[in-house]
């Protein structure tokens, strides 16, 4: 067998990175007054296996291609990777503030990141839930990371106790699935199923294949779909985000937000464009009312909320159901329809995340203890314009481009995404999608109203760590410059989807 | 050079935004540095430019696409043809020379900065519209001009009638430029693109083809170039949308200058050039545009007789000049009115300049019935002017008799003597009205007040390098560019621009004659100098005897054939009430009433669903269940 290592050289080296990152703990301890070593090498780790990944042959398949690396492959992991080291330099000094600097973090961090690279990648239910189950398991740590406050372990529990009722639902769709079909392997159930469509149409009009009725291929799509659908956080499998993405520590949300979405994404383009494919006019059905579900409640629940952080939640679900969408529309336009979703997913990784920094940067004094500690409420930003007038302004770049107003990446990835709904004959899912638009453009401007409207009503301050910075200009320089020169990044992705089909 | 296009309108913006940014805080009275150097160094790269399309005929350059899905695409494209070398040149020039003099003229207004930083960004805007490839990009910035122009005439915002007057220009504008938007769509679902090549290439096959609007039959070609032309009335100031011009002066007398009498302005002239391979299939179109300039060449020298602020004369001359080069586009002297265009820029933004000058002198006085006399007292803007005025008034060999004459000799031998006759008896008005502002500023006693606290004194070096350098245009650019008449360098230079255009060009063919026309226009010039010289030197109580005898054609004029009074009472009054009316009694209770009912009725809905998220884990779970078996239910009900 001629095994070509070197395609798993990348998550070969977050492993050791992340073993490196738990042995300073071990043994540097005494010469380290705080944990910034660790920050270092975890993020020096990522930056090497990121440079790595343009290098590596991309259409290469190991371990009996339970293993594939494409250019989705390759272009997940890279997103992985800058989401990943984003939420690393932003941590720094967030948990040193908050009193909970421990090295693990670090290393945990890299090990969800690991589950997110294996999905990516994974050609096989068996190693895709492998990497579901590393990377939600390091999610249930970092969730509850702050030991001594209930909400982080309230937060914790509720995403253990349902995440596993989530894998539960996934892994018995994939064991029905096998059972209908005999693999676990997606190449194969995708020539599998296409063949039965074959000799379905075949044989006399109007009797399909006995295997693409049979009532446990549908049962076990739903499974799959559910558990897919738990972790893009989408209605109604959504109730856990709320509560988990303001139980759990900032820099874990802005994560949580960006990371193990856009991996669900990645494994649900390979599960039912690929694998399911033969299935796309049931799954489509289903898929276009879950994003009609998700968009709405996301956004009309997010108006409601007075806790900036709860907001973004329920935004980051609204976003989940844009992407549907054009998950929905790839049915019908393959390439556009998934170049579209991939385009979206890295503009709303650097849009999202950019906006939990900027909450994550503001601190207030509490009246009571005379201490900074985080600010979460809306009021929280009245007037931060005159005290900064420059985080108030990226702060505005993210909100726009959250709510897409060009020239940001927000505004061109709804247009691909709605465009590639109205090429694939779903005019009426794009207006559904533009109507949400005008929706959420209510509670993200109110913030920006706050912010340039309001007198200051407390002391305000922002974190000035130079590592949180220099996130915060990448992630608002990269919004900017998706918006005005969209047409490059596009390329990549429609060139990264096309090697699925 | 042909990929280093972009950094010609690059400069100036550049320039722009860094000095708004640190110009209040750092800058300050070094604000005009960095815009000056930016459009120096532009007006350099465009005159290298010139020479290469001299050489080599038209650049490209495909700056990127912004969006492209499918057959939906945006690209942002510069091109630089003939037509479009010549505009940038004397946009990027006229424009650095009155950088210049803006320095002295600006001195120690405390929106020193602002106004630099707006100025570079206007040059920004102007080259970038004339750079355009496609209408989308010339649209956004049609726009962008606008409003610059709207940002600098309200300068000195605090003043009520500036900030009035900056309104009422872009209000104004957007009539017109409602006509060129839908111009564009009609362009858009007529071609399916908007890139310049493919339009004109393909215009011809569009001939005779129509368009059903409000159930009629229009002329397809000829609806887009009205439509089109629409916009250019409102930019240049034609009639009936000449209103907003004459109070742009309100503005800083550079930017009056630049914006609204050398560069923004001559934008609709430039567009219906531009558009000419679609004019020339359209000849019911160009007749309109011939006899729309006619008529406001005419009509705003009329006004331009009696008007007694300094800048407003020379606002109508502007109006009337513009008419002069749409006259000279509609009969078909393509290249005249590009030519006029040019000498128009050197020799009015000298005169405003001039009168920039004057006004400086005086310490803001603008009422010519205040003047008199200052013609020993500031010899250097003397001499300015003057050369300004006899190049205006079409006295040879200064500019403007060379381009002027071409234009009338253009109309008449294209066979429309009624607009030539107009144009004459303008050429008189013209030579007139101008020698009145000059014998009534610089001849005589003077009137005013002024000097008796502060002495007159002449303007910097820094304002009167500027003069020098336009005079000296003034004086030679003509013959220069345009002799011998219809074969000088212009002529050549632009020829490649017109043999791109399709059907038959009406371009009258040159015959003899031509020399008689000639010596007829220099005559009426001259007996214009002559009347005004009777009128306000020998015989000074005439003009009045004159007002006594014809009141009401006095009080006409002077009051701009009651055109804003007309407006008021059709347009803006009605308007203003309506609004009032929408406002109050539609908007307050039925559209606010709707909105807010929605609003309170998803703020319900939001307060009601955010109860689902009680915190229980429980009936998280439950509510999986529930949705997966409620997709199992919709599941079956498709299959």
């Amino acid at each position: 067998m001629n095994l070509n290592w070197t395609a798993i050289l990348p998550e070969i080296f977050i492993t050791l990175t992340a073993l490196g990152v738990l042995g300073i703990d071990l043994f540097y301890t005494r010469y380290q007054k705080d944990k910034t070593l660790n920050a270092i090498v975890t993020l020096s780790g990522m930056g090497i296996a990121f440079l790595l990944l343009p290098f590596l042959s991309a259409k290469t398949q190991i371990f009996t291609s339970l293993f594939v690396l494409d250019p989705l492959a390759i272009f997940f992991k890279m997103v992985f990777l800058i989401s990943g080291s984003m939420t690393a330099l932003i941590s720094i000094n967030y948990l040193k503030m908050e009193g909970f600097d421990l090295g693990e973090y670090y290393g945990v961090l890299l090990f969800s990141i690991l589950g997110m690279m294996v999905m990516a990648s994974a050609n096989d239910f068996i190693l895709i839930y492998l990497g579901l189950e590393l990377m939600t398991v390091s999610f249930y740590v970092l969730s509850g990371f702050f030991k001594t406050d209930l909400r982080s372990n309230e937060a914790a529990l509720k995403y253990l106790i349902l995440g596993g009722f989530a894998s539960a639902l996934f892994l018995y769709g994939i064991s029905l699935l096998y059972g209908v079909t005999g693999s676990t392997e997606i190449s194969y159930i995708a020539g599998y199923l296409t063949e039965q469509t074959r000799t379905g149409a075949d044989s006399v009009a109007g009797v399909t294949s006995a295997v693409l009725s049979h009532p446990l291929l549908s049962l076990s799509l739903i499974m799959l779909l559910a558990g897919l659908c738990f972790k893009v956080a989408a209605v109604p499998f959504h109730m856990w985000t709320p509560d988990v993405y303001e139980g759990a520590p900032t820099s874990v949300t802005a994560f949580m937000s960006v990371g193990p979405k856009a991996a669900g994404f990645v494994v649900m383009l390979r599960v039912l464009l690929v694998a399911l494919g033969a299935l796309e006019k049931q799954w489509m059905v289903i898929l276009a009312v879950i994003s009609i579900l998700t968009m709405t409640l996301g956004n009309i629940v997010a108006i409601a909320q007075q806790n900036v952080k709860r907001m973004l939640a329920y935004s980051s679900i609204a976003h989940a159901g844009y992407i549907l969408l054009g998950i929905v529309a790839s049915a019908r336009v393959l390439t556009a329809g998934s170049a579209s979703v991939v385009f979206y997913i890295l503009s709303y990784a650097f849009m999202n995340l950019g906006a939990f920094t900027v909450l994550l940067a503001l601190r207030k004094e509490d009246k009571q203890t005379g201490l900074m500690v985080p600010a979460m409420d809306l009021e929280d930003f009245s007037g931060l314009s005159k005290r900064d007038p420059l985080t108030a302004f990226l702060m505005l770049i993210f909100m726009f481009s959250l709510t897409g107003i060009p020239p940001t990446a927000g505004f061109v990835g709804k247009f691909y995404l709605f465009m590639s709904a109205v090429d694939a004959n779903l005019v009426w899912l794009a207006v559904i999608g533009v109507i949400n638009s005008a929706i959420s453009a209510y509670y993200y401007l109110r913030i920006l109203v706050y912010i340039y409207m309001k007198e200051p009503k407390v002391v305000q301050s922002v974190d000035n760590s130079s590592s949180l910075w220099v996130a915060l200009y990448v992630m608002a320089l990269a919004t900017l410059l998706i918006g005005i020169l969209p047409n490059l990044l596009f390329n990549v992705a429609r060139a990264s989807v096309v090697s699925l089909f | 050079m042909e990929t280093m296009l972009w950094v010609i309108p690059a400069l100036p913006l550049l320039a722009s935004i860094v000095t708004i940014l640190g110009g209040k805080r750092w800058i300050r009275e070094k604000s005009h540095w960095l815009p000056c150097i930016g459009v120096g160094i532009s007006f350099l790269l465009s005159l290298i430019t010139f020479f290469q399309v001299w050489n080599r005929g038209t650049l490209h350059q495909v700056l990127y696409s912004w969006i492209s899905s499918g057959d939906f695409q945006v690209n942002l494209t510069l091109q630089v043809d003939p037509l479009t070398a010549v505009m940038v040149v004397v946009v990027s020039g006229v424009s650095f020379l009155i950088h210049i003099y803006s320095i002295g003229y600006m001195h120690g207004d405390e929106g020193y900065h602002r106004f630099f930083s707006f100025i570079s960004l206007f040059t920004f805007s102007m080259l970038m519209l004339v750079l355009s490839a496609d209408f989308l990009l010339l649209y956004v910035f049609w726009e962008a001009v606008g409003l610059c122009s709207y940002l600098l005439i309200g300068h000195w915002y605090y003043k009520k009638s500036a900030a009035d007057a900056g309104k009422k220009a872009f209000i104004v504008n957007r009539v017109g430029d409602f006509g060129f938007g839908l111009g564009v769509m009609l362009l858009f679902t007529t071609f399916g693109t908007l890139d310049y090549q493919t339009i004109f290439s393909r215009s011809g096959e569009f001939v005779g083809k129509t368009f059903p609007m409000f159930g009629i039959e229009f002329d397809l070609l000829t609806l887009t170039c009205l439509l089109l032309f629409m916009g250019a009335i409102g930019k240049s100031a034609q009639f009936p949308l000449h209103v907003w011009l004459p109070d742009a002066m309100e503005g800083p007398t550079p930017v009056s200058a630049l914006i609204h009498a050398a560069t923004m302005v001559t934008a609709g002239v430039y567009l219906v050039a531009r558009c000419y391979p679609l004019y020339n299939l359209a000849p019911k179109a160009l007749f309109i545009v011939a006899l729309i300039g006619g008529f406001t060449v005419f009509f705003a020298a009329t006004i331009g007789l009696v008007q007694n602020d300094i800048k407003r004369v020379l606002a109508y001359s502007t109006i009337s000049q513009l008419g002069y080069m749409f006259m000279a586009l509609g009969v078909g002297a393509y290249v005249a009115a590009i030519f006029h265009l040019v000498t128009h820029a050197f020799f009015k933004a000298l005169l405003f300049l001039a009168s920039g000058s004057v006004i400086h002198a005086l310490g803001g006085e603008q009422d010519m019935r205040n003047m008199g006399g200052l013609k020993d007292k500031i010899p250097g803007t003397y001499w300015a002017f003057l050369i300004g005025a006899l190049a205006l008034a079409g006295i040879p060999p200064l500019a403007g008799f060379w381009s002027k004459d071409e234009i009338l000799m253009g109309t008449f031998k294209a066979g429309y003597y009624v607009l030539w006759i107009l144009g004459s008896a303008t050429a008189f008005m013209t030579a007139f009205y101008i020698f009145r502002l000059i014998f009534m500023t610089f001849f005589g006693d003077f009137r005013g007040r002024h000097g008796v606290e502060h002495p007159i004194h002449e303007s910097p070096p820094v304002m009167l390098y500027p003069l020098t350098v336009l005079a000296i245009l003034s004086i030679f650019a003509g013959w220069m560019l345009g002799f011998p008449p219809e074969h000088g360098f212009i002529h050549t230079f632009l020829a490649p621009t017109l043999a791109e255009t399709q059907g038959t060009a009406p371009l009258p063919e040159t015959t003899e004659g031509g020399a008689g026309l000639m010596f007829f226009s220099i005559l009426v010039a001259a007996l214009g100098i002559l009347t005004a010289w009777m009128f306000y030197v020998k015989r000074p109580e005439m003009p009045v005897r004159f007002a006594e005898t014809y009141p009401s054609t006095y009080d006409w004029l002077l009051h701009k054939y009651w055109f804003d009074e007309i407006y008021d009472t059709l347009f803006v009054n009605p308007t203003k009430q309506f609004a009032n009316f929408l406002w109050q009694g539609f908007d307050d209770s039925v559209i606010d009433g709707v909105i807010n009912g929605i609003a309170r009725g998803i703020d319900v809905m939001s307060a009601k669903l955010r109860r689902l998220q009680s915190g229980y884990l429980q009936q998280y779970a439950l509510s999986m269940v529930i949705g997966v078996i409620v997709i199992l239910g919709i599941y079956l009900l498709i299959v």
